[in-house]
């Protein structure tokens, strides 16, 4: 099939628009019929996925505006086929799972646009394109704090909406400087993100393009000190908005960092490492400690997902393989670890409409199943061997190993950091004696809650024995990405930093 | 004694002058019907006007470029050509707007369909002529049908603003023949190319008095444009005017007015008069960015459409002051797109309008509070309106946004980078206003009782005019690589 990313784009979209005709009763199970459709194409996207090769697969190309270089460009590689493959998967989950009664039909039709704008971001390859459902996103994502969320919802919901809108349109300055730059040099205009791989610029064109390009992703992954608006979206959020934006949406921070900054301005990114790894090591450990000092569970884990995202930008910017393969498969383990984890705590909101943890303890007793669904989250969460996590942490780390020392080892910090406040979270809550009498007599999960985190169980457990199938793919497509920024670079400063395994396989 | 004074016809040449003379004749044939036969329905009158401007548009096709008429007054470029595209489309979608479910008192007179059309007549002339004279004749009779239209809403408050507007356009008019006559004392000469010619060949010797003759020239297009500080009619008079001529004056007024402003500016800027373009740069800085933030505090959404619109024309007004080819090629794009967005939101406005409601204090028509959960009543209509604000906004892809892009691009290939990046945060603070509207429309429960009075102005005709701009407003990004071939076509043809 040639055209499955844009059926994978657009298919959602038009199930959206349908579904406003389906009837109430019936729209979840229309939902969740749509999502697993979807679910399944990606899954045949993965499994026609030629793992051995590098560069773009299933490309699309149709020219929109031709005169100022604007085209529907659609390519797929190994970086970001898992990453289209998490969004459908965490929708399915997040449908499966869904609990909410009000308005349910919006909040469907809304999913459906959101993951449209999801995969589109993640297979698009012409910067507009790029931008376009970048942008989109917000707008379903709004509508979902604002009208199911908590008390604060709208100011939540605004600041969310503003605070990426921003950014992403300095960056929007960014991508016209870039366009205008590759006019200049080739004398076509084109916004095309593999045509302006090629382009070569001058440091200091590079150093501002990397600010604008940044700014705009560093606020969506949310990078320290743009975090602040994380926290209000997920504490106002209703569960499954929570679950898609720290699953998904935090991912498409990171992935453009990967894609556009880094391949593009590859002397300016590695000039660039010290001032990024210092934010991001800020945001791992001072996230972390605020985290520990929340009284309410969702707020710990809307923390802890920041402190992560500071290791999977550290990964990204060690700049060899191990480096972004790492960050890469951790974009993978943190969307469904902490995609989990947003919706065991939705599961005891639903029950008893607080999330404060001092309301519970002994919950173990009460929800055995709960609880063992939990504790192997949280275990994950922390990094523990034999889940997901760890994979990915200990590539990212071990790949900034080569950048520094002595940075690593406090990046490291986060990992018993993360056992701090993940531990005490699932002590207080879990351990103990029942205190309060509401809590003797909570119902266990229910079939649906168990199947969605089984599910999410089994993922976590299988990609952390056996990560193979899903790390070779990344790992192919990484080398190339890495060899190439090698080729690119022009200061030895960063032919030295950004060090490729290709060349080396090739010789043996 | 004097030679009799003979005029052949041919140098006339009054074919540049059929499309004007199409709107005038047809303003004269509605008032003659009426004479004939009281009493005729106001459905007559909008179809007869909008085959009226039908045939207009057909002559305005029929135009050859580059030609010179009456007297050599008469200039059609490609700047001509397009905005007089421009002024019927908009026109032609504006006029079915009379086609309300409820009764509205104007409508009942056939002089209000005479008078808008003089009015756009005035408005061709204003942007086919390159001499000083026939520009401000063409703009005052544009500008006092104008004031009639709004005065015809027949409330107080239409009356305030009418008088308002009238005052103020008053000024500017002042302003405005200050302005040539000073160029006239300089150059001898009222037609802008001459004058253009005269002052290179002397190298702009008199600086002095080009300087006072810019700033009369400045202010009263400035006036017309609502460009700070010249703006502090605009958001009372659109909130006087019915909905419907408040968007309709939000789009057309303002393109006569930027041809005007590219034919007078655009002439100083390529001679390197450098600090003409200093103050253009500042004005059009603090316009957006005012207007933008006065918006922020509005509670009535007419009101903050008004300042809205006043921050989208300091927007374009950076295109002019930016003065490539692609940047004047880039203005038309946006406001081709901005015709139809806008007109869609105001005509959502429009529809909306309830004589007997009184809401809030009942200080205001169409505030926010009016809107409150009006997806749980209209979901259809509040998806529509949200799609306007987010498309104002500029939320890829939907039609302003390319708009932007074309601009800012056009300001960064120019290396006003600076300023590019001040239209990216100035479209960020927009966001915030179009966004509480939506907030309220989509997160906010209705109001006490929930009375339905969204859709009750709304009828066939007004829905098919919403569905044609919402179209457009989604679709635009497939209109987009046409409409800008032709536009940079003409634009480059009239030598901008």
């Amino acid at each position: 099939m040639d055209h499955i990313l844009s059926v994978l784009v657009f298919f959602p979209a038009v199930a959206g628009l349908l579904g406003f005709v389906v009837s109430k009763e019936s729209i979840r199970a229309y939902g969740i019929s749509v999502a697993a459709i979807e679910f399944f194409l990606s899954l045949w996207l993965w499994f026609s996925f030629d793992g051995s090769y590098p560069g773009m697969q299933f490309v699309e190309v149709l020219p929109l505006i031709p005169s100022f270089g604007i085209s529907y460009y659609l390519g797929v590689d190994g970086i970001s086929l898992f990453i289209v493959i998490l969004s459908t998967f965490i929708t399915l989950i997040g449908l499966i799972a869904l609990s909410i009664e009000k308005d349910v039909k919006n909040m469907i039709v809304s999913l459906l646009f959101l993951e449209m704008t999801m995969v589109g971001v993640f297979v698009s390859l012409d910067a507009i394109l790029f931008y376009v459902f970048w942008e989109l996103s917000l707008v379903p994502m709004l509508y979902i704090i604002g009208a199911w969320g908590g008390e604060l919802r709208v100011y939540a919901a605004i600041k969310f909406f503003l605070y990426t809108f921003a950014g992403s349109l300095i960056m929007l300055v960014g991508m016209l400087v870039m366009a205008y730059l590759y006019y200049q040099a080739t004398g076509v205009w084109s916004f095309s993100i593999t045509e302006w791989h090629r382009l070569i610029l001058p440091m200091n064109y590079q150093i501002w393009l990397f600010i604008a390009f940044f700014i705009g992703l560093a606020i969506k992954v949310p990078m320290f000190p743009f975090h602040t608006w994380l926290p209000y979206a997920h504490g106002q959020a209703p569960t499954i908005g929570s679950v898609i934006l720290a699953a998904v949406l935090l991912k498409m921070g990171t992935y453009g960092l990967v894609r556009l900054p880094l391949p593009m301005f590859p002397d300016a990114s590695v000039y660039m490492i010290y001032p990024v790894a210092v934010l991001s090591l800020i945001m791992i450990i001072y996230t972390a400690m605020v985290a520990y000092a929340q009284k309410d569970m969702k707020q710990v884990i809307a923390y802890s997902s920041v402190s992560h995202m500071g290791v999977i930008v550290l990964g990204t910017f060690a700049m060899n393989p191990e480096g972004i393969t790492g960050s890469v498969f951790f974009m993978l383990s943190h969307g469904i670890v902490s995609g989990a984890l947003f919706m065991l705590v939705g599961v005891i909101y639903d029950r008893r409409h607080t999330k404060l943890m001092s309301e519970f303890g002994g919950l173990a007793k009460a929800m055995p199943r709960y609880a063992t669904i939990m504790g192997i989250m949280v275990m994950a969460s922390v990094g523990l061997p034999l889940t997901m996590s760890f994979v990915g942490e200990f590539l990212s780390l071990a790949g900034f190993y080569q950048i520094s020392h002595t940075m690593t080892i406090l990046a490291g910090s986060s990992i018993i950091l993360g056992a701090v406040y993940m531990l005490s979270l699932y002590k207080k809550s879990f351990f103990g004696d029942v205190v309060h009498e509401k809590n003797k007599k909570l119902k266990d999960l229910d079939g649906k809650e168990s199947m969605a985190l089984w599910t999410l169980v089994l993922v976590t457990v299988w990609l952390g024995v056996y990560p193979k199938p899903v790390l070779e793919p990344i790992n192919t497509s990484v080398e190339s990405l890495v060899s190439f920024m090698h080729k690119k670079a022009m200061t030895d400063e960063a032919k030295s930093v950004i060090r490729p395994t290709v060349i080396k396989r090739e010789a043996e | 004694m004097l030679e009799p004074i003979s005029v052949s016809m041919e140098s006339l040449n009054l074919g540049t002058l059929a499309p004007m003379l199409v709107a005038i004749v047809g303003a004269l044939g509605i008032l003659v019907i009426d004479l004939i036969k009281k009493d005729l329905d106001k459905t007559l009158y909008v179809m007869l006007s909008v085959l009226i401007l039908f045939v207009d548009l057909g002559a305005v096709f029929g135009q050859r470029l580059g030609d010179r008429g009456f007297f050599d007054v008469m200039l059609i470029d490609g700047l001509a050509i397009l905005s007089q595209i421009v002024i019927l489309a908009a026109s032609m979608l504006f006029i079915p707007l009379a086609l309300t479910s409820r009764r509205f008192h104007e409508y009942s007179y056939p002089e209000f369909f005479a008078l808008f059309l003089f009015m756009v007549a005035g408005f061709q002339f204003m942007v086919a002529s390159d001499n000083l004279i026939l520009i401000f004749v063409g703009l005052e009779t544009a500008s006092l049908a104008l004031y009639t239209l709004i005065a015809l809403h027949n409330r107080e408050r239409s009356f305030e603003a009418a008088i308002k507007y009238f005052v103020m356009g008053a000024l500017a008019a002042g302003f405005y023949v200050m302005g040539a006559m000073v160029f006239y004392a300089l150059t001898g000469s009222v037609e802008l190319y001459k004058i253009a010619e005269i002052l290179s060949v002397s190298g702009f010797a008199n600086m002095t008095l080009v300087l006072v003759g810019v700033s009369f020239m400045i202010a009263a297009i400035g006036f017309k444009l609502s460009m700070v500080p010249f703006h502090t009619w605009t958001p009372d008079v659109y909130e006087g005017a019915s909905a419907a001529l408040a968007g309709y004056m939000s789009v057309v007024p303002k393109i006569a007015g930027f041809v005007v402003a590219m034919r007078v500016f655009e002439l100083l800027i390529h001679s390197d008069v450098v600090w003409v373009r200093d103050v253009l740069y500042v004005a059009v800085v603090v316009t957006m960015t005012l207007a933008n933030i006065i918006a922020l505090v509005q509670r009535d959404v007419k009101r903050m459409l008004a300042f809205s619109s006043i921050s989208h024309a300091g927007f374009v007004m950076a295109a002019i002051m930016i003065g490539t080819t692609q940047a004047n090629s880039a203005l038309f794009l946006y406001w081709i797109l901005f015709l139809f967005t806008n007109l869609g939101a105001f005509a959502m406005l429009w529809v909306s309008r309830h004589k007997a409601a009184v809401w809030g204090d009942g200080r205001f028509d169409h505030p926010y509070e009016k809107f409150a959960g009006m997806i749980h009543i209209m979901p259809v209509g509040a998806v529509v309106m949200a799609l306007f604000m987010l498309s104002l906004a500029g939320v890829p892809p939907f039609s302003l946004f390319w708009g932007k892009l074309y601009i800012m691009s056009a300001a960064v290939n120019s290396d006003y980078i600076i300023l590019a990046l001040i239209m990216a945060i100035n479209s960020a603070i927009s966001a915030y206003y179009y966004l509480k509207l939506i907030v309220y429309m989509f997160l906010k429960d209705p109001s006490e009782s929930g009375r339905t009075v969204y859709m009750k102005n709304a009828s066939k005709p007004l829905q098919t005019i919403i569905g044609f701009s919402v179209f457009l407003t989604v679709f635009a990004v497939l209109a987009v690589d046409p409409m800008w071939e032709f536009i940079s076509t003409y634009v480059q043809a009239s030598g901008f």
